[in-house]
């Protein structure tokens, strides 16, 4: 069996047992649209401080939400039988993590699609253009790349629910970075602003290639 | 006598400074099954999940169909079936979709023929539209032998295969394990059962205190004598 089709065989069966249980999407899902509902009334919007508060409300949203998916996608694997039911097969690690992070990917992306209109309309903000895409297909990335290495580590303790957002928040704070001064030149653009998307992709090429090469010490006993 | 298909030697393992098993060794040909007698703690499961490569020894060796299974674990994997004490199953998935992943995961050819005929072999034929939560435990344990023998493994290592299983699901595992012994496979499981134990296998292994303390062929035994012996090296 080839390597991508190792992936998408692990993707699919995630993919139809998230469908049918529903237990990650929903919840992401409502968490997000709490968050941005609760900071729409927690600030004092208006139009000249709307571009410093509202991208940062937006990916805040967004991390929040994918770190409840995060700890689901393995921990659901580690739920009768940990991870042996995978780690049994002859199957490349690197394709375990990789059908997981898609597998988070898609999560985290099907919650920001119903979160954005939402988002835009609370905010009243003008933020359907093709520039906003790449921002949060790299920010994304990032949140998943390190999330999906670090729910490995948390699902295998005890206290994983607390331990996954200590572990990962540190270290998806420059991508954060980024997409919120990214998402927020959008918004107000300005002269002289680092060039965010690229600090994205190279954080993200980085911690993918090292993700890719620890998940397999991670996961092994 | 046939070329040893497991060799076990001076097989070591510790947790958290705890050893659990102090030096294993013995040998297993093919077309011979072993059961693996203990008490709770021995190590028997520690040493099953050794061979399917789920825990890594602490230190020895162990070599199946001639491969070390640390370092050529990818290899291994298709040579072992393993039923843990966890089934190892989706319980979103349906009985035939969970066979039909574990199918692809091990690249068996023509897998949707042969999880149906796996099926009919446990009984689950009727049930395979159903999804695995709903199965009972009895159920789930077939579901889990089919699972193991999905790719046809050359070693079997079986955890209390007999567990949740009825006089029925008994009569099915015998028919399964003799089925796999006829084709030249080679069976390690483990029991609290001495009946079944001198039944099913032609050897049977005690581990004691992490060690070997009896190692004896079932051809003459009796449950009584098996269970004599037991109480006496575990004394």
């Amino acid at each position: 069996m080839t390597f991508p089709s190792q992936v998408l065989a692990i993707l699919w069966k995630d993919i139809r047992c998230e469908l049918r249980s529903k237990q990650t999407w929903i919840s992401m899902g409502l968490f997000a649209l709490l968050v941005l509902v609760i900071f729409n009334f927690a600030f004092d919007l208006r139009v000249d401080n709307k571009a410093a508060i509202a991208p940062g409300a937006l990916w805040v949203a967004f991390v929040f939400a994918s770190l409840l998916g995060l700890g689901r996608t393995i921990a659901s694997e580690q739920e009768k039988g940990s991870m042996d039911r995978l780690m049994l097969c002859p199957v490349d690690r690197k394709a375990i993590y990789l059908a997981k992070l898609l597998g988070n990917m898609l999560f985290i992306g099907v919650v920001e699609v119903v979160a954005l209109p939402i988002f835009a309309v609370l905010f009243n903000v003008p933020l359907f253009t093709g520039e906003l895409l790449p921002i949060v297909l790299l920010g994304t990335l990032g949140i998943a790349t390190i999330g999906t290495l670090f729910s490995a580590i948390a699902a295998a303790t005890q206290a994983r629910e607390l331990l996954l957002p200590i572990l990962v928040f540190p270290l998806i704070v420059p991508v954060v970075i980024g997409a919120v001064r990214a998402t927020g030149t959008l918004m107000v653009p300005s002269i002289n602003e680092p060039p965010w998307l690229g600090l994205m992709a190279a954080f993200d090429v980085i911690f993918l290639s090292v993700s890719m090469l620890m998940f397999e010490y991670v996961i092994e006993e | 006598m046939s070329a040893p298909y497991l060799e076990i030697k001076g097989l070591k393992k510790t947790y958290s400074l705890k050893p659990i098993l102090r030096g294993i060794d013995f040998v297993l040909v093919q077309d011979e099954c072993m059961a693996l007698l203990g008490a709770n703690g021995a190590g028997k499961t520690t040493l099953l999940r050794i061979l399917a490569c789920l825990t890594k020894p602490g230190a020895g060796t162990v070599r199946i169909d001639g491969l070390d299974i640390v370092r050529e674990a990818q290899h291994v994997r298709h040579l072992v079936g393993f039923v843990g004490h966890q089934p190892n199953l989706y319980d979103e998935l349906t009985v035939l979709e969970n066979l039909l992943f574990f199918g692809r995961m091990y690249s068996v050819k023509h897998a949707p023929e042969r999880a149906v005929t796996l099926l009919q072999q446990v009984g689950l034929a009727r049930r395979a539209g159903e999804r695995v939560g709903t199965l009972s435990r009895g159920q789930i344990q077939r579901l889990a032998l089919a699972r193991a023998l999905l790719h046809s493994p050359q070693l079997l290592l079986l955890d209390e295969p007999d567990a949740g299983l009825d006089d029925e699901g008994i009569e099915l595992l015998e028919e399964l394990l003799r089925e796999h012994t006829r084709r030249g496979g080679t069976t390690l499981f483990t029991t609290h059962n001495f009946e079944r134990a001198v039944k099913f296998s032609n050897r049977i292994c005690m581990l004691g205190g992490g060690r070997v303390v009896y190692l004896q062929a079932t051809s003459g035994l009796e449950p009584g004598g098996v269970r004599q012996a037991y109480q006496e090296v575990l004394r």
